[in-house]
């Protein structure tokens, strides 16, 4: 952070984020609760509120920059991630987030989503999934589970879907990170972090559709359920989640294994510790992703999984830019009109 | 045999054509550069195989070069050639129905042994150097490959490299045919092998045989001098259209100090601009190779709204992908430039031959009415301006706008009196400042008097507001989905692009009288060819006007008035009559339409047989 940026923390309060307009997601949406949480977090990042823009796509989640006080932009289907990469490459001086759905970024953007982030633009692609279309009420998406009944598959989906961590992961993704909008604290740290990291931020949500899709995602959030299905990894900190802290994760044989810790046989020091800078552990818990109905799966992983800065590609360009001035000069026009091999006719 | 004088012609037009492994495109670039210090006027065209590496010797492999040089002003690359020069069979095979009757063939007699013979699907005993059916032609039969190896015997080199430079011994001979310095070919050969002597020696030794064969072995009979044409006093330099074009951006970027942001996806007439562009960072230039046709407009939408000068180019398939994305862009109402270098279609089409097949698209291929702004340039020279021009309404106007090539003008070159920087006009831009708040408040689609909105860049404190592509509702730009405001949007919006027409220049007759019997109206490429066939016809005292449409969309606003001089208006386009249509429709005016959709250009004869007809003449 600069000192001019450090100055200008809180320049703006949550408050001042607010637009004049009224919110249109279905009462209870999960997106209340993540713009409540992006409205929190942003004016502790010491911006200067005309640096940020938000650009999305299509779909109820990138209805979110007509709420934000910043500017921003409303795009088209898919493409939030082409656009903002041009303002990124233009302008490396904004702070530019990119909201997105699961329809949105992974199946009609999914080209652009994985070349985002493997140029690793410096800007942070929020990710709202709630496994479903809602703003053309309620077919499946390509992250909704296979044989999930929806308007458009009423016997169930046939459909593989995707992994969004393990895809990001494939795409060299710099920073990957999953959190939920039930979990407002563990959301708001998800999105500092994301905010901090300097490279393509990319943050998936679980995201609540109440009308189209409800409860989805609330094993990872209900009392009941939360501790056993859901495990939250620190960088540093041993793999460790079950009712009581009594299960870990071990890294044996190449597999992961969950093990108890109440049996004697292992203690919290065998355990598998969280490095969120090694890409091949990060691959393996990206891979987490068992359907909870089947014995003996492995807990859903939150928290950043990923997190390793290397060149971001504006940064690159304009590095390039400054380098062929230094080589070549100024460019001067009147010589490149001219050319190698002009004439003169008198 | 009797030496004799050299005869002076007007013009000429020569086809160059080989093995696309030949260096076929070098010699007709450094002949066209010896021609222009001779002060003639020129035309060029290169025409590239499909294929990038089919095999040697195959008619799939053939590589052509024409130039049409004289002294007088040249406007097109030629119809027909008068002298053939061909390095094997196939070039012969492919290349023949394009030589004028009694017209030279200068064939390389090593290209028509067996085994090219047999590339070339030519039976041995027809071989055509042999079997008399070049009869009708002035035939030259010279063992160019022998000649060089035995130039090159003590040089040192390999077979392969001493083949290769088999080019600059046909070089060397046409400029001693038409008269030409090989000084501008030696200096250019000295500056690319600098690093190699012995390449350098052979190709010079080599170019020098050619220049000598044609001087000692007295065969060839035709030696000619071409008086300089002509032209303006001035500099010039030989350019293609698409050079002209990323030149123009260079210098549009330049003169509204404004970055120039490129997004484009490789393509198929239209890489050369990337290619070009990627060389001038020193100006700042961002070239952006997206994943895809859409991330490139998407990409330049986005440079756009963050305040730089957004390009993005392509030809008809990629143009077709974008359309979504020019519909984003004219809702934004964010200037935008879009290039159409436009090749034959549908689909995959002839990715390499021209056509003008996209104006419709231009206009229509949006869903919803969203009009934009449309440009066609009319020569290789042309598309500077054009492109420039192009800029300057998308900046001044907030506004999507097309810019239309083809493949013709875009790989085609033309000598061009490049102008001077001073003398290019600046641009007026729309961007919003604090001053623009009213009572704490940015209405982004508040307007001026030509319904242009203000550019508001992120980084501006106070302005901060969203736009999309959903309608919105006049002057705040918030979602709207109110009837009245939707109806009168799109009043907005088409009105604005209307306005443009108060702008731009009025439309001239680019030669006849402003009344008569025939107006010949052309757009974008076809410029040349018309204005050729125009001066044609007065030789044989027929008089026709012709009129060429740089601006599209709109049209100039005395167009109409134009036609009304007229009793015909005869429209020659690369397409099904696509001009014709727009034509008909706007001005109600009756036209007949001359098409051609073969992926090559309109020859001469086509145009001034049409207008016989005609005049039943
Ligand atoms: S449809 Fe679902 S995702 Fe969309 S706003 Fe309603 S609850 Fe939220």
């Amino acid at each position: 952070m600069s000192i001019q940026e450090l100055e200008n923390i809180s320049s703006f309060t949550s408050k001042e984020l607010v637009t004049d307009q009224e919110v249109r997601w279905c009462p209870g949406c999960g997106d209340y609760s993540i713009l409540k949480q992006v409205q929190t977090v942003v004016p502790q990042l010491g911006l200067k509120r005309e640096n940020i823009v938000f650009v999305s796509g299509i779909g109820c989640s990138s209805r979110f920059p007509y709420y934000m006080e910043t500017y921003g932009m409303h795009s088209i289907h898919g493409r939030a991630t082409a656009i903002a990469s041009g303002l990124k490459i233009a302008r490396p001086d904004l702070s530019v987030w990119v909201v997105t759905g699961d329809g949105d970024a992974l199946s009609i953007g999914g080209n652009h989503f994985i070349h985002l982030l493997r140029r690793n633009l410096d800007l942070n692609l929020l990710l709202f999934n709630n496994q479903i279309y809602g703003l053309t009420k309620g077919q499946y998406s390509p992250t909704s589970v296979e044989g999930q009944i929806t308007k458009s598959s009423p016997m169930g989906v046939l459909d593989h879907p995707f992994n969004p961590l393990a895809l990001a992961l494939g795409a060299d993704a710099s920073f990957v990170a999953r959190s939920m909008d039930r979990d407002p604290k563990h959301l708001q740290t998800s999105l500092h972090r994301a905010a901090a990291f300097k490279g393509t931020s990319f943050l998936e949500i679980y995201q609540n559709c109440n009308v189209f899709n409800d409860g989805a995602f609330f094993i990872y959030s209900d009392k009941e359920t939360k501790m056993e299905e859901a495990i939250f990894v620190e960088h540093g900190q041993a793999l460790v989640f079950g009712e009581n802290k009594n299960k870990g994760i071990r890294f044996a044989n190449g597999q992961p294994e969950i093990v108890n810790l109440d049996e004697g046989k292992f203690s919290v020091d065998d355990l598998w510790i969280h490095d969120e800078t090694d890409r091949y552990k990060a691959s393996v818990l990206s891979r987490f992703y068992d359907d909870p109905a089947h014995a003996g799966h492995l807990p859903r992983v939150f928290g950043v999984i990923y997190a390793k800065e290397r060149a971001s590609y504006e940064q690159a360009v304009h590095e390039q830019l400054a380098a062929s001035k230094t080589l070549f000069g100024d460019g001067d026009l009147d010589k490149l009109l001219r050319g190698k091999q002009a004439w003169e006719i008198k | 045999m009797i030496k004799k004088e050299r005869s002076s012609i007007d013009d000429v037009v020569i086809r160059l054509a080989g093995d696309s492994g030949d260096g076929i495109q070098l010699i007709g670039s450094e002949f066209t550069i010896a021609t222009a210090l001779a002060q003639n006027d020129i035309g060029t065209f290169p025409d590239f195989p499909a294929e990038i590496r089919a095999p040697a010797g195959t008619l799939a492999g053939v590589s052509g070069f024409q130039i049409h040089f004289g002294s007088h002003d040249i406007y097109t690359p030629g119809d027909y050639s008068d002298v053939l020069i061909v390095m094997n069979a196939a070039a012969l095979k492919k290349n023949l129905s394009n030589l004028k009757k009694n017209g030279i063939i200068i064939a390389n007699e090593d290209g028509f042994d067996a085994k090219n013979l047999r590339l070339a699907n030519i039976a041995d005993h027809e071989n055509p150097l042999k079997n008399q059916s070049l009869d009708g032609y002035k035939l030259y039969i010279i063992p160019i490959t022998k000649l060089v190896k035995e130039a090159l015997k003590n040089s040192g080199l390999g077979t392969k490299e001493i083949d290769r430079s088999k080019n600059m011994f046909v070089l060397g001979l046409i400029c001693w045919m038409y008269d030409r310095s090989l000084n501008s070919s030696i200096e250019e050969l000295k500056r690319k092998f600098a690093n190699k002597p012995e390449i350098l020696s052979a190709n010079l030794n080599v170019l020098q045989a050619g220049f000598n064969y044609g001087e000692t072995a007295e065969i060839i009979e035709e030696k000619y001098t071409v008086a300089p044409a002509p032209m303006e006093a001035g500099t010039y330099r030989g350019i293609t259209g698409n050079t002209a074009t990323a030149l123009g951006l260079v210098a549009a970027s330049v003169k509204s100090k404004l970055q120039l942001f490129y997004g484009t996806y490789p393509i198929t007439p239209a890489s050369d601009i990337l290619h070009e562009l990627s060389k001038h960072k020193n100006f700042g230039v961002i070239t952006y190779q997206a994943e895809d046709e859409i991330a490139a407009i998407s990409s330049a939408i986005g440079a756009s709204y963050g305040g730089l000068m957004g390009v993005t180019a392509s030809s008809g398939p990629g143009i077709d992908l974008k359309s979504e994305a020019l519909g984003l862009a004219i809702m934004l109402e964010l200037p935008l430039v879009i290039i159409n270098v436009q090749r034959a279609g549908p689909s995959t089409g002839m990715p390499t031959k021209t056509e003008q097949a996209d104006l419709l698209l231009s206009f229509f291929g949006r869903h919803g009415e969203a009009p934009m702004p449309i440009l066609a340039a009319n020569s290789p020279a042309d598309c500077f301006d054009t492109i420039y021009e192009a800029a300057r309404i998308a900046l001044e106007y907030m506004t999507p706008v097309y810019f239309l090539s083809d493949a013709y003008i875009a790989n085609g070159s033309e000598p061009w009196k490049f102008p001077n920087s001073n003398n290019l006009k600046g641009f007026n831009l729309n961007i919003a400042t604090e001053k623009d708040i009213t009572e704490n408040k940015f209405y982004p689609y508040l307007r001026n008097e030509n319904l242009v909105r203000k550019w508001a860049l992120p980084g501006t404190p106070g302005l901060e507001n969203r736009i999309g592509g959903i309608e919105k509702e006049d002057i705040t730009g918030n979602i709207s989905y109110d009837p009245n405001n939707h109806e009168k949007m799109v009043h907005i919006r088409a009105n604005k692009v209307e306005k443009i027409a108060s702008s731009i220049p009025l439309q001239q007759l680019d030669s006849g009288p402003a009344q008569g019997k025939i107006l010949i109206l052309g757009w974008g490429s076809t410029y040349g060819i018309i204005k050729t066939a125009c001066l044609e016809l007065a030789k044989e005292n027929i008089i026709v006007s012709h009129a060429h449409l740089k601006y599209l969309n709109p049209f100039p606003s005395n167009f109409g008035e134009i036609l009304e001089g007229f009793e015909t208006v005869l429209i020659p386009e690369m397409n099904m009559g696509q001009l014709s249509l727009l034509i008909k429709n706007k001005y109600l005016k009756p036209v007949v339409g001359l098409n051609k959709i073969k992926g090559l250009p309109f020859s001469t004869h086509e145009i001034v047989d049409k207008v016989k007809s005609l005049l039943s003449v």
